[in-house]
């Protein structure tokens, strides 16, 4: 007990010290110190730049994203006319395509790296080298000359336009890019999108019942082959009724180019190619690691429980993969958007070429043009970020 | 220990604020200080400003940027040049990198007015061209509709091919690159029907081309493209110097003053010869007295400029035109120096 006292005394005793030499203090103190200094930095880099660039008779402001652009582009997927548009149409236009770039580059280099992944791992020997010798090319090899390969190795070999390669009904393929045919839809279409959504709908509802029941009863349920049904079978389903209000508008060879359809461009077919087989050569092995990662012992317990190879994968291994193999793939989307900047070597017009190139150029405030860029792309990468975040968090482990 | 962090942090944030604070008005002292000048030029334009594979510069802009460095330290070799491509050039004269832009770039309002630059005079008189190829069988701009044609960011090619075509209600597929190498190999390879830039950079890069005879420039010229060397704006002195030094060559050309005579035109009875060569204008513009004179023994007159370079016995083989004196009937006219 007296022994007690002593110590609580001692230790409301703590030896005198000076009020800066106290760690919490001195901690706070140095901290405050820092982020003043770091913030006296910024602002007068900030200050200083609108100095300079006043002394320097530079124009500053965003009053131009509203004067007229006048120059043209080769692909927009919005209305754009190079007299009537403005700088802010640019900027649009750049976003578009570079988004429309990055998010199929996504999704194809999604399927070829898991293809790609889970090859390596065949107990087929060619196949296992052959996806080997795929990954080792494909990403030891820099970005911009596979893009290099893909516009200028592509580009020679296609026709010229008058010697178009004809696909009959799926379009013409020459060194203007390809042709493909346009649909447009007549009266009433709107309801075969409608039907399409409704379609989506049922497929969560069949998809959750179906658990429900299975949980309840054991009994299974061809989810799949439902869900598949009503979100093809319904808005097919619509479209016959409304008498099929389809017609394609098919290119015509003639000219200096073909005529009519839709186009898709040479510099977004090279880029798109470059983009997907490079990362789909990272994401390869992204997916082989996470495989590789969960313990053959989950296999051989699914085995025992008496799951098929193809429940055991399905329900076993691959979710336990996701888990490792999700923030990686992050990443590896990240990058993908951000190198399809690299499109400014071959005139693919993306935000960086259209807007932070040529724009910048006619224009000339570089400050202004090049801050809203890369806030542009910052938020993009954000977006991604926060989507596959909470993907990562549905998949992670739910532990009772 | 403490002291010392402080210290060191402060002392760095107010050597910060006072470097980037630093004015560069006085380029003239600055370039004396370094000892040379640095120029941005081409990244390669066979007649204007392109490199040997001995890594010597040539052309008629290179040639400019000589003339000022004689013109400055009597010393024609004390330049140092920096290929720029079109996008990279104001940016690069704004910051200071370089002194003097001589670029074959192209004189307009918004350029003069927004930039904070200034415009020292027209070198070559310029239009912009296009280039097809000859097995197309066209012999007109105006039966381009539908084309795809190439050309580089951020030039004011890509705005004139703009109002051409919708003045002339035309359809056309455009193709814009950063670096003039990738035009011409995208045009070379078949990628467009037509190339556009200024007709002198038209017959320089059809050099570069597989089959240059296969090529043909049309006849149409479809806007002005006034060439010359850009400073920055707010430097007054540098201004005149870099604009006097053009108009030194074309004085000199007028006068018959050439790098050969020059030595005995020094002791010349024309007034206006002697008040050339010897005259007390270099001091007025802070360089030596024999500014024109050390201009004329290095890169010659505008005449010889122009023919060593660009014309009808090089291979580019241009014509003077309107780039011949005002006293040919051409545009080129040097205000006196009196």
């Amino acid at each position: 007990m007296a022994s007690d006292v002593a110590a609580t005394q001692q230790t409301s005793e703590e030896p005198q010290v000076a009020l800066l030499n106290r760690p919490e203090v001195r901690s706070m103190l140095f901290q405050g110190l820092l982020t003043l200094a770091i913030i006296y930095l910024i602002y007068s880099g900030i200050t200083n730049m609108f100095d300079a660039l006043d002394r320097a008779g530079i124009a500053s402001g965003f009053a131009f994203l509203n004067s007229s652009a006048g120059f043209a582009i080769s692909q927009s997927l919005i209305e754009y006319s190079q007299s009537t548009s403005t700088y802010f149409d640019v900027y649009v236009v750049g976003v578009l395509n570079t988004l429309i770039v990055a998010a199929i580059g996504i999704v194809l280099a999604t399927i070829l790296g898991f293809v790609i992944g889970v090859a390596r791992l065949s107990d087929n020997w060619i196949i296992g080298k052959l996806s080997k010798i795929y990954v080792e090319i494909f990403r030891n090899i820099p970005l911009l000359l596979h893009i290099f390969i893909w516009y200028f190795g592509v580009l020679r070999l296609l026709p010229h336009p008058r010697d178009s390669a004809d696909f009959g009904f799926m379009g013409l393929l020459n060194n203007r890019g390809y042709f493909a045919p346009k649909p447009i839809w007549g009266d009433g279409s709107f309801m075969i999108f409608i039907a399409f959504l409704i379609g989506i709908v049922a497929a969560f509802m069949i998809g959750s019942w179906a658990k429900k029941r299975q949980m309840a009863t054991g009994q299974q349920f061809p989810t799949f082959w439902a869900g598949l049904g009503a979100i093809i079978g319904l808005p097919l389903l619509v479209f016959l009724v409304l008498g099929a209000p389809l017609t394609w508008d098919i290119p015509v060879a003639g000219g200096f180019r073909p005529s009519g359809g839709m186009t898709m461009i040479p510099e977004f077919i090279a880029l798109l190619l470059a983009l997907t087989t490079y990362t789909a050569a990272f994401i390869a092995e992204i997916v082989r690691a996470g495989i590789l990662a969960v313990n053959k012992g989950q296999t051989e317990a699914a085995h025992a429980l008496g799951l098929r190879q193809n429940k055991t994968l399905n329900l076993v291994i691959i979710p336990q993969a996701m888990r490792i193999i999700i923030p990686p793939l992050t990443s590896q989307y990240l990058n993908l958007t951000k190198n399809s900047s690299l499109a400014v070597a071959i005139a693919y017009p993306d935000l960086t070429s259209v807007f932070a190139g040529t724009a910048l150029n006619q224009q000339g405030q570089a400050v202004e043009f090049i801050s809203i860029t890369m806030l542009t792309y910052l938020t993009i990468s954000l977006v991604t970020s926060m989507f596959m975040n909470w993907y990562n968090a549905r998949m992670a482990l739910v532990e009772r | 220990m403490k002291k010392t962090l402080l210290t060191t942090v402060m002392g760095a944030v107010a050597a910060l604020g006072v470097s980037a604070g630093a004015s560069s008005a006085a380029t003239l002292d600055d370039v004396k200080d370094k000892g040379f000048i640095q120029c941005g030029v081409s990244q390669g334009l066979p007649g204007f400003s392109n490199q040997d594979s001995d890594g010597n510069w040539s052309g008629l802009d290179v040639d400019l940027c000589k003339g000022v460095a004689a013109a400055v330290f009597g010393d024609a070799t004390a330049v140092k040049f920096t290929p720029l491509s079109a996008k990279e050039r104001f940016t690069a004269l704004q910051s200071g990198e370089i002194d003097i832009l001589s670029r074959n770039t192209t004189w307009t309002a918004s350029r003069d007015t927004q930039l904070g630059l200034n415009f020292a005079g027209v070198n070559y008189y310029d239009g912009q061209g296009f280039m097809v190829r000859s097995e197309l069988g066209v012999n007109s701009a105006l039966e381009l509709s539908g084309a795809s044609i190439c050309t580089n960011t951020g030039t004011t090619t890509e705005l004139n091919v703009a109002d051409y075509f919708a003045a002339n209600n035309m359809q056309y597929e455009l193709v814009a690159f950063e670096k003039a190498d990738e035009v011409v190999a995208a045009y070379d390879a078949g990628r467009c029907d037509v190339y556009t830039t200024d007709a002198s950079g038209l017959y320089a890069q059809r050099l570069k081309l597989t089959d240059p005879a296969a090529h043909t420039v049309l006849p149409e010229i479809i806007s002005k493209e006034p060439l010359g060397p850009v400073v920055r704006q707010g430097d007054d002195q540098w201004f005149n110097i870099v604009r006097w030094t053009h108009i030194a060559t074309l004085n000199a050309e007028e006068f018959g003053i050439t790098s050969a005579n020059v030595g005995e035109m020094m002791g010349s009875d024309n007034p206006g010869i002697k008040r050339l060569l010897g005259g007390e204008f270099g001091e007025a513009m802070g360089i030596p007295n024999d500014w024109a004179a050390q201009i004329i023994k290095s890169v010659g007159n505008y005449a010889e400029m122009f023919d060593r370079n660009v014309g009808p016995d090089t291979p580019l083989g241009i014509a003077r035109g309107v780039n011949a004196l005002w006293t040919d009937g051409g545009l080129q006219y040097g205000p006196p120096v009196r």
